[in-house]
């Protein structure tokens, strides 16, 4: 019905999004609609990681340092730590840019080597970024050490910043609904550069990479520089929603980029189904949505079968997703929602 | 750098060199045990497992579990450390064995990806095991061994690290005898050359893998050990730092080569040592031994830069 008329379908998707907000928010508290804006940076930061890891073959274990220079760089160049008060649409694209760099600073000397060295390195270097961080607060004081920087700069749209409520016809729509679109709006572009990324002669290149890098060089086409594209190309996707991160958040801190993030974003890729965008999607709203609702359901369950508490939220959602990628990398190696041509190239190698 | 003009210089500096070299020299034979371990699996199925660290971290807590109660029911110090050294080699052999079944036999013939992921969600799955077995708490490590320092060359080493360099030596040793000189070594060797002309000769290709994983497993133990015991503690979150130094020992002497990691091993620890003892000086200050996780990354993006196959590894072509 929907396909007949493809322009009412997406009529209907969009006013299903715009509503989406005021349904959570009315149906399950405020709070929810924060989950629902978490989800979207997942979802762009999902997007990113798939670039490497899905379509180019290439397995990055500390894609979330881009996320945190991204983040420190916002959080830098607009708040009161440094006295620099720059505008959001200024720093998210030279976030982008930053990020992009490290990525071919990082990618440059691995990437013409075996894949596997990418991702040790990319592990390291999640860790590094991270320790940096942590110390870099003297002698000089940069990023402010474990505390983090606070009271960072609201994004803002138009001049009016995504703090405040908005007065709309006599209707006040929440600072984090106006988020929420913002964040649609910026996920949907992602969704949108990546499609057609997908079909381009550059997607086709990296698919080619990850398939037979061989025939792909073979083929004439220059792998390392499109590999080292579809790495600071993922970098800097991670840089721009690191940046929408900290405006969001209006505070950073080391640890919101631990390797744990890194391997959450991943398991959103591998288990959504790598390489394919609808799946990605599905990964990140499952696996940003899920934790929320084992937060709030499996304290009590636990309570109510063996009277106490064993597992808290946080090592029961390590633990699931640990196991989840075990399981889904075994039984399902194309993910939950696998694309088509990705499912035959695993059937193929399992039954060879 | 300030020099105060009437201590000489090159005596307090010789003092610490050495001082830092044999903390450096004990920190890298434990690299050298557990970058065996990868180097083993990956000179035979071209993976890196990347669980490898936190059987390193189950090793140490096992056997602190074991080393306590043995020590309170009042058997003298030496026998408790070994008795839990062999408990915790035991559980992780059968922990290396049920990995290797479980997560990365299945994925033989996947594509290259599949088992690194796999081998992510088995190190998570670890971790938090051994968070619900032994808590989020520090273990300290008892005092059993005499830890009365001695005096070389004006620098300070204790019998606990003499010991650890005795005992990586002896293991090291072994296990080259094991690998070069023995039935089952040849059997490995030939595995790793190629399975399928090994299995041809007769070769039990998945029984030579298991024993491997085995085996790794096992050194890790010791080396779990032997980390808890040099700095006092052990912590459910100890093996992925550990891990990921000693895979960049095993690059470091060319990863596939048993020789490579060692050496890889021993220089990692002392270029580590040494760099968090000057890296203050030689920044005049600006970077202090809060960076000495730093110097292992660094050195492995030197290597792979300047010569990807290692010190002691030949060339390898890049598989795709």
């Amino acid at each position: 019905m929907l396909k007949a008329k493809p322009f009412a379908g997406v009529l209907l998707a969009g006013l299903a999004l715009a509503a989406l907000p005021f349904v959570v928010g009315a149906g399950m508290g405020n709070a929810w609609v924060r989950v629902l804006d978490f989800a979207l940076l997942y979802i762009m930061l999902a997007l990113g990681l798939n670039i490497v890891v899905g379509f180019a073959g290439l397995l990055d274990l500390g894609y979330i340092a881009f996320y945190a220079i991204g983040a420190y760089l916002y959080a830098l160049l607009a708040s009161p730590h440094f006295g620099l008060h720059w505008p959001a649409w200024a720093i998210l694209p030279l976030g982008a840019a930053v990020a992009g760099l490290f990525g071919i600073l990082l990618g440059a000397p691995t990437l013409r080597l075996r894949g596997d060295y990418l991702a040790i390195v990319t592990l390291g270097f999640g860790e590094i970024i991270r320790i940096f961080l942590n110390n870099l607060n003297s002698p000089v004081n940069i990023t402010n050490g474990p505390q983090g920087i606070a009271r960072i700069d609201a994004l803002n749209v138009g001049g009016h910043s995504l703090a405040q409520p908005l007065q709309f016809f006599g209707l006040s729509i929440p600072g984090i609904y106006l988020s929420y679109y913002l964040f649609v709006f910026l996920a949907l572009a992602i969704i949108f550069i990546t499609l057609r990324l997908e079909d381009s002669r550059i997607g086709r290149a990296w698919v080619a990479i990850r398939e037979d890098e061989i025939a792909a060089k073979a083929c004439g086409i220059n792998t390392r520089n499109i590999k080292l594209l579809a790495f600071a190309m993922g970098a800097s996707f991670g840089g721009v929603a690191g940046g929408l991160f900290a405006g969001f958040q209006e505070f950073v801190s080391p640890e919101s980029f631990s390797l744990m993030e890194s391997v959450m974003v991943l398991c959103m890729v591998v288990i959504g189904g790598m390489g394919h965008i609808p799946g990605v999607i599905l990964g990140g709203l499952l696996l940003a949505v899920l934790p929320e609702a084992l937060r709030h359901g499996a304290g009590p369950a636990q309570q109510a079968l063996f009277g106490r508490v064993l597992l808290d939220p946080e090592s029961l959602r390590i633990l699931a997703f640990g196991l989840a990628l075990i399981l889904v990398m075994i039984y399902r190696p194309a993910g939950l929602w696998p694309s088509p041509t990705r499912r035959r190239e695993f059937a193929k190698a399992d039954g060879s | 750098m300030k020099r105060h003009p009437r201590v000489p210089f090159h005596y307090a500096a010789m003092d610490t060199l050495i001082q830092q070299l044999i903390n450096g020299l004990t920190l890298g034979s434990i690299y050298a045990l557990v970058a065996l371990g990868y180097t083993m699996v990956y000179g035979i199925l071209g993976l890196i497992n990347f669980a490898h660290g936190e059987v390193v971290m189950i090793g140490a807590l096992t056997a602190l579990a074991a080393i306590k109660p043995l020590a309170a029911a009042g058997v003298p110090g030496p026998l408790a450390v070994l008795g839990g050294c062999l408990v915790a080699m035991l559980v992780c052999l059968c922990l290396g064995l049920i990995v290797e079944r479980v997560a990365y036999r299945p994925l033989r013939r996947a594509p290259r990806l599949a088992p690194l992921i796999t081998a992510i969600g088995v190190s998570m799955v670890l971790q938090q095991l051994a968070m619900l077995a032994w808590g989020r708490n520090y273990h300290s490590f008892p005092q059993l061994l005499p830890a009365t320092p001695r005096e070389i060359l004006g620098a300070q080493i204790s019998d606990l690290q003499i010991l650890i360099l005795v005992v990586a030596t002896v293991i090291m040793s072994g296990l080259l005898l094991l690998v070069n000189r023995t039935r089952l070594g040849r059997a490995m060797r030939a595995t790793a050359e190629n399975p399928q002309i090994a299995a041809l000769m007769g070769v039990d290709a998945d029984r030579i893998i298991a024993l491997t994983f085995a085996l790794g497993s096992a050194l890790a133990a010791i080396a779990g050990v032997m980390v808890a015991a040099n700095y006092g503690i052990a912590h459910y979150n100890m093996g992925f730092i550990l891990g990921l130094k000693a895979f960049t020992a095993a690059v470091l002497g060319g990863i596939g080569n048993l020789g490579g990691a060692m050496l890889g091993g021993v220089l990692l620890g002392v270029i580590e040592a040494l760099g968090a003892g000057y890296i203050g000086d030689l920044t005049g200050g600006f970077l202090g031994s809060d960076y000495q996780d730093v110097f292992a990354f660094f050195v492995l993006i030197g290597v792979l830069v300047l010569r990807p196959s290692g010190l002691m590894g030949e060339k390898l072509a890049e598989r795709a």
